[in-house]
């Protein structure tokens, strides 16, 4: 029970996770039609709101676990409810409560059959999504992982596009395959170091020969998530199939598991496998980078572009973390960061469109920018932060990585390069055939700019992007230490 | 909540133990055996369907009542064959709450002739009645007729299907059953044979005592290889599985329910008394269970992925599951058997999650195929959900109890060090994960396409459906209270 601080009084983690299932309980009963939209957004508002406190009352000065809650669960199999956060986890689960809500707004009118359903996976993907970044024992962080495919699937597969079906199972198919190793892997950290405490795990000290195949089981499990090439094909057609709520998810929270897995289980608990395979994965990040940039240059869909964007940005997070420097990892968790209020916010502006247009090809999306010029602002500035533009939150975390990465190699940081200059090349061709391109066509006058609940939706992204770009110390102060303990804690295992 | 009722049952103990008739331990098998009278009585007049269900329905519950209510007392009877404890009791109380289950799946028996449908539940009720004496058996010829007490009524069941074009296959599937069921009762009888010889006794009690000792003679490996053929072939385990697919196709759908839930739950449990007999150092009953094991899961699964008849996936799925439980057997410690056992209890209520739906979606109890599925969720969203719950169970995932089961089995298999069968169980687990998906996509995924009616359902089936949910989700988030009760049972 080592790195835990317990915390007297609300136990907020706690109340995170039970809202949205008193909620989903409440739902039930309630009528199936506009009901359950106010009601979703009242249950993911007030989460959002009790999650605020764990911003103002963490200590930036620990490592440890904090607001950790304890009591055994299932003591037959050795199982505990465990659960706290550091600043990396309290990042993600920040996060994740307050871009609910705004999944919430942007389904308003786009759900329009099997609402109660729809707002009931929402809510299930709110507690499986706060309990995997709280979970502090391994099963339960298990449980929660695998919980949570079935409402993402069913999201994709009863509300999404065409090619929903095939979307939706391939979705399934490549994270539960990709994780069947990790559920061996940790019952064979269990049977050695006789815990599923994951903070114990890490002080345990795994031999090595052991460490590197348990590295593997974690590396698959971890980079589907994520996912890292060559295991991203599932990524295209679940955000292109998926409707905007699961597009946002997916983008903004779903790809972090991938990459808070790897800062949560295989650099602290494998520290010398981490070092010995970090050059292999470091390579496969720097081709996503580039894999994802060229792929995203060639797409005319507006979601698959987003889509493979994401393959791109999430390179930078593995790349960041796997140069295991506090830099490095201080970016990447930035990239994650800001990866969700981006790509959440460039998803949620593609559904707006789809709303409007019934179409995702940008051919037929030239030069509607004069027609919704406060919509073509908003969408500007949210493409400008995806190509890290100096002053928008993702040059920060990308900045970092790039020091870092430089720092580790140089070789490495040169191939990086064309990556960063291909995103400002698609974006801003995109940016510059929806504003201006194309010639007057009469079908687009009639198109209507943001209303009062899409400005709502767009406006908390559009701050953040400011937010974090002017302003990054706050999360930085967070970060600092988690980071700097988890480097340590990889380096000293590396010597 | 298990520790309550331990101390419940120690008070009680303490407070009767002196003053209470030992047959009051022996009172769930008397009401069933009450309620197989009745049902005698009723199908002897005409058109008693109604009553005849009621009265399973009744005795069911009744019987629960009275597990519960003896919960804790301990007897021997019948010189020795017969012994009531915790952990007879509470297979007891699974297999009566499977019974109340089971016989509310079966309220409208539309694929059984009319004039025979006051017998099916009698037949029903012997079934049963022959589980719950089989599960607290501990003589082995006791065990081998409670065995066959509750295999003779599911031949006739099985054959009870109503004859009508394009559907005569019942005939066979009921010779092939009971072919198989006699041919493996045959090699069973023949290694208790070796049992008996090695040891001199037919009661189990005194061979474990005896067995052991012997160490690795080939004697005792084979008579008990050869005597858990005999569950082999209740459990669907490879090689005793061929008849799995074509019972379940063959029979109506409310028969394959029941040849598919609750005869496991015996088997597992003879398992367990045999398989304890023997020396858990020496290797070769454990690697022979493990190559049991690996070859009905792959089986199962590979087969599995190529069905259409949604009752003959359910039937390879169940060969697989089977070999799943044996994973626990491998392990031959109480951890091991502990898994098994609840995951055997899992199991019962996620295929029962399954059946209940094919009852109901089935037009006139013909067969389902997966594609009349489609679009289930806006036919009946609580048959979907019944269904998905069910599903998700079978596949593994969390919350539900099959994650527990899997976990508690792969634990046990790797303490022991089979970490090749840890592996190709989770294999297994990732392979089966597809045709699992396939029930899902139809359900939830697809629209509906033969039919688009609301599926009407009556009470019965909505209390049936939201128990099974419950059940599973509630022993998947709170396994703690039947593990612990196994556990200490043992």
């Amino acid at each position: 029970m080592n790195q835990l601080t317990f915390h007297e009084g609300i136990p907020y983690i706690r109340l995170l996770m039970l809202l949205p299932l008193v909620g989903i309980l409440i739902g039930l009963i309630l009528p199936n039609n506009v009901w359950q939209r106010y009601w979703a957004l009242i249950v993911t508002t007030a989460n959002a709101l009790i999650s605020l406190p764990l911003y103002f009352h963490f200590d930036r000065t620990t490592a440890l676990f904090q607001f950790a809650e304890h009591s055994a669960w299932i003591p037959s199999l050795k199982i505990n409810y465990t659960v706290g956060l550091d600043g990396i986890s309290l990042t993600m689960v920040l996060l994740t409560t307050l871009i609910m809500p705004l999944c919430v707004l942007a389904s308003w009118t786009y759900i329009s059959h099997r609402i109660r359903a729809f707002h009931l996976c929402l809510l299930l993907m709110e507690v499986t999504m706060v309990g995997v970044f709280c979970a502090l024992d391994a099963i339960l962080f298990f449980m929660f992982w695998e919980a949570m495919l079935i409402p993402m699937a069913l999201l994709i597969g009863i509300w999404g596009g065409q090619r929903k079906i095939y979307a939706a199972v391939k979705f399934f198919l490549y994270t539960m395959a990709g994780s069947i190793f990790l559920l061996v892997a940790l019952i064979a950290l269990r049977l050695h170091t006789g815990t599923f405490n994951i903070p114990d795990m890490m002080a345990a000290g795994i031999p090595q020969g052991m460490q590197l195949w348990v590295f593997a089981a974690f590396f698959l499990a971890f980079a589907v998530k994520v996912p890292m090439f060559p295991f991203h094909t599932w990524l295209p057609a679940a955000h292109v199939e998926a409707p905007t709520a699961g597009s946002v998810i997916l983008a903004s929270v779903l790809l972090k598991m991938g990459t808070y897995g790897f800062l949560r289980f295989s650099l602290p608990i494998t520290p010398d496998a981490s070092v010995y395979f970090a050059p292999y994965v470091l390579v496969l990040s720097v081709i996503a980078i580039l894999y994802g940039s060229l792929t995203a240059l060639g797409q005319t869909d507006l979601k698959k572009l987003v889509a493979y964007s994401s393959v791109g940005h999430m390179g930078f997070a593995t790349l960041g973390i796997f140069c295991l420097s506090q830099q490095g990892l201080e970016g990447a968790v930035m990239v994650m960061i800001n990866h969700g209020v981006t790509t959440g916010a460039l998803f949620i502006c593609v559904g707006m469109l789809y709303e409007r247009l019934h179409t995702r090809e940008m051919p037929k999306m030239l030069g509607i920018g004069k027609h919704i010029p406060i919509f073509t602002g908003l969408f500007g500035v949210f493409c400008l932060s995806s190509l890290a533009f100096p002053g928008t939150n993702s040059f920060i975390g990308e900045f970092l990585v790039l020091v870092a990465t430089f720092t580790k190699s140089i070789p490495l940081g040169v191939w990086t390069i064309p990556g960063v200059v291909i995103v400002a090349a698609y974006l801003l061709r995109m940016l510059q055939k929806i504003a201006y391109g194309g010639t007057d066509n009469p079908e687009h006058h009639a198109l209507k700019d943001v209303n009062i609940r899409e400005l709502i939706t767009l406006l908390p992204l559009f701050a953040g992007v400011f937010w974090i770009g002017f302003h990054p110390q706050p999360i930085l102060q967070i970060l600092a230490v988690s980071v700097r303990h988890i480097v340590q804690q990889t380096s000293g295992g590396g010597n | 909540m298990s520790t309550s009722l331990a101390l419940l049952a120690a008070t009680r103990l303490e407070t009767f133990s002196m003053s209470v008739n030992p047959w009051m331990a022996f009172l769930p098998e008397l009401v069933l055996l009450a309620g197989i009278l009745t049902l005698f009585a009723v199908s002897l007049q005409k058109g008693q369907q109604r009553v005849s269900l009621y009265v399973s329905l009744g005795t069911a519950l009744l019987g629960l009542v009275a597990c519960f209510a003896t919960y804790g007392l301990e007897t021997t009877l019948f010189d020795g064959a017969y012994r009531v404890d915790a952990f007879a009791r509470l297979m007891q109380m699974a297999i009566t709450l499977g019974y109340a289950l089971v016989a509310g799946v079966s309220s409208k028996l539309p694929d059984i002739r009319e004039d025979a449908r006051p017998e099916y539940f009698l037949f029903l009720g012997i079934h049963v009645l022959g589980l719950t004496l089989l599960v607290a058996c501990v003589d082995v010829i006791a065990a081998v007729i409670a065995l066959e007490c509750s295999s003779f009524p599911l031949f006739l069941m099985v054959a009870l299907r109503r004859e009508r074009e394009g559907q005569r296959s019942q005939m066979e599937s009921a010779i092939k059953y009971m072919m198989f069921g006699i041919a493996a009762n045959g090699v069973m009888l023949f290694g208790l044979s070796y049992l008996y010889g090695l040891t001199g006794t037919t009661s189990l009690t005194k061979m474990a005592t005896v067995l052991p000792a012997l160490g690795q003679s080939p004697l005792l490996v084979v008579g008990l290889g050869m005597t858990l053929c005999g569950m082999f072939y209740k459990m669907a385990v490879f090689p005793f599985h061929f008849w799995t697919p074509d019972v379940y196709e063959g029979s109506s759908n409310e028969t394959a329910t029941l040849v598919s839930s609750l005869p496991k739950i015996g088997a597992v449990v003879l398992l367990v008394r045999f398989v304890s007999l023997a020396n858990p150092a020496e290797p070769a009953l454990g690697l022979l269970l493990a190559v049991v094991a690996a070859a009905s899961m792959f089986y199962g699964n590979l087969s599995a992925l190529f069905q259409n008849d949604f009752k003959r996936l359910m039937g390879f799925s169940g060969i697989a599951h089977a070999g799943f439980v044996i994973i626990g057997f491998a392990a031959q410690t109480t951890a091991g058997y502990t898994a098994a056992l609840f995951t055997i209890i899992a199991y019962v209520l996620m295929i029962l999650a399954c059946f209940v739906v094919i009852c109901r979606v089935s037009k006139d109890g013909v067969n389902v195929p997966l594609s009349e599925l489609a679009g289930l969720h806006r036919r009946s969203p609580l048959l979907a959900a019944t269904l998905a719950v069910g599903i998700f169970g079978l596949a593994g995932i969390p919350p539900m109890a099959g994650f527990i089961g899997k976990f508690a089995l792969l634990t046990a298999a790797y303490e022991k060090g089979y970490l090749a069968l840890v592996i190709m169980g989770v294999i297994n687990s990732a392979i089966a994960i597809y045709y699992y998906l396939r029930v899902i996509k139809e359900t939830y995924f697809q629209d509906p396409q033969v039919s688009n009616d609301p599926v009407v359902l009556d009470t019965m089936t909505r209390v049936v459906c939201v128990v099974l949910i419950l059940l599973i989700v509630g022993m998947g988030i709170f396994p703690g209270v039947v593990l612990n009760a196994i556990a200490a049972g043992l």
